[in-house]
């Protein structure tokens, strides 16, 4: 095993997190919108991804494989779940985020005449970032660390060398999948953490 | 010509509980009405119907001769400044940036909008070179409420709205920015509606002041003629005044 081929794993391995977490925020962001004014849908809505969160991840990965059109063996059943997952984190710290907006500032953003949409994207999203990329932060360490389960169902990424190592009893191959995967946790977690106080006002 | 506004009748309830009752109420060009009651009188819930931030459950409500109802409420608040106790002013913006809120959401152009700002921000005795590009969280009590105060007259509404703007404030320098205001009020020719618990305040600034009990308006008066109300409400507020207690906190 040559390290441009653990490069090469790893990088398969962020584009599968990148795309996971991007399709997450893609759904998150207008359901959490819709969720801010329906105190009774977003209780079922956020009960419904905290179970999904519940299930163990090999076995969501099961359960999905079996599904017409959805599932099956490769990486887009690994996307779908590693969506699902990385889905509680960012819809509810984004509802808790802009829900949280000091009442005062609402109100007086109301009063000065801004449209619902100013008050969302001018005042509410912009105070509520910090917590909103807390939760992106959240999901994409985890989904980095789920993800290697993905190769299980084909998925591919770091956890082929992880499943490889167990079925050959090589350490070396597991490790070659687990600590890289354990550096890209650890560098996004920082460069969120970064841009969360960047983005701080 | 019609006055500014005219309540007609107006009752607000909350799941079934009275807010406001009956109140009947006009208010002029260039007045400063001031709302005294106590905590829960309605004095607010009064305040924030005018810019539609709350509807009433009966009776009508006319700004400018039109029904409020008939308004499109995003003119209708652009049209009416609104200060409140914290300021309201959005941590995320500098001071500049707050003050020419209602200018850029009107669409003037940058250069009109920043003279203007600086203009305000002198206007509330803060120098713009120190304080424009300063955020909230670096303004004392006194100067947020002077930046919002500037806010609210930004756009050049014909009407200001204040709840309890000065009462977080410590006693000397809410007494500076009373007296400040009220030349405020008089250089800028505005009209305005101050809402306080304070009548200390009230008999300054008011040029008449509405006694608020329960939801309803007890007596509204001018203020050198309020020493002599007969009504328990203003009679109990005067009492606070003789005792020496102070009455505004």
């Amino acid at each position: 095993m040559r390290a441009s081929e653990i490069f090469e794993v790893s990088m398969e391995h962020l584009l599968l997190v990148g795309i996971s977490v991007g399709v997450a925020l893609a759904i998150a962001t207008p359901l959490a919108i819709l969720l801010l004014t329906r105190a009774r849908l977003r209780r079922w809505t956020l009960a419904a991804v905290n179970v999904i969160q519940t299930i163990p991840s090999l076995a969501l990965f099961g359960l999905l494989l079996p599904i017409p059109f959805i599932g099956g063996v490769g990486k887009q059943t690994a996307i779908i779940a590693l969506v699902l997952y990385a889905l509680l984190p960012i819809v509810r710290n984004m509802v808790v985020g802009i829900l949280g907006v000091d009442a005062g500032v609402r109100e007086s953003a109301v009063a000065m005449g801004m449209t619902g949409s100013q008050v969302l994207w001018q005042v509410e999203v912009p105070l509520a970032i910090p917590t909103i990329l807390a939760g992106v932060r959240i999901a994409t360490v985890s989904t980095i660390g789920t993800a290697t389960i993905a190769a299980a169902i084909g998925g591919g990424g770091l956890g082929t060398f992880v499943f490889r190592g167990i079925a050959s009893a090589n350490m070396t191959t597991v490790l070659a999948g687990a600590i890289p995967a354990a550096l890209l946790a650890i560098i996004a977690d920082e460069v969120l953490e970064w841009l969360e106080r960047r983005l701080s006002y | 010509m019609p006055p500014l506004i005219e309540f007609r009748q107006v009752a607000y309830q909350v799941s079934g509980r009275d807010i406001l009752r009956g109140v009947n109420l006009t208010i002029e060009d260039h007045e400063t009405l001031v709302l005294l009651g106590r905590s829960g009188s309605g004095k607010t819930t009064l305040l924030k119907m005018i810019n539609r931030l709350l509807e009433p459950s009966q009776g009508t409500i006319t700004f400018q001769g039109k029904a409020l109802s008939d308004w499109d409420p995003i003119r209708l608040r652009r049209s009416i400044g609104y200060v409140i106790q914290d300021g309201g002013l959005f941590p995320h913006h500098t001071v500049e940036q707050n003050v020419g809120l209602v200018p850029r959401l009107e669409n003037w152009a940058a250069e009109k909008t920043q003279a203007r700002v600086k203009e305000l921000l002198e206007a509330v005795g803060l120098a713009a070179s120190t304080y424009a590009s300063r955020y909230p969280r670096q303004l004392s009590g006194g100067e947020k409420q002077r930046v919002g105060i500037a806010r609210a007259l930004a756009a050049d509404p014909v009407l200001l709205l204040l709840d309890e703007p000065f009462s977080a404030l410590d006693p000397v320098t809410r007494f500076g920015m009373q007296k400040h205001f009220a030349e405020l009020t008089k250089s800028f020719g505005k009209t305005a509606i101050f809402v306080t618990h304070d009548i200390r305040e009230a008999l300054m600034l008011g040029t008449r002041i509405a006694v608020l009990k329960d939801g309803q308006i007890e007596l509204i008066v001018p203020p050198n003629e309020f020493s002599k109300a007969e009504t328990p409400e203003a009679k109990a507020f005067l009492a606070t005044l003789e005792s020496g207690a102070h009455a505004g906190v």
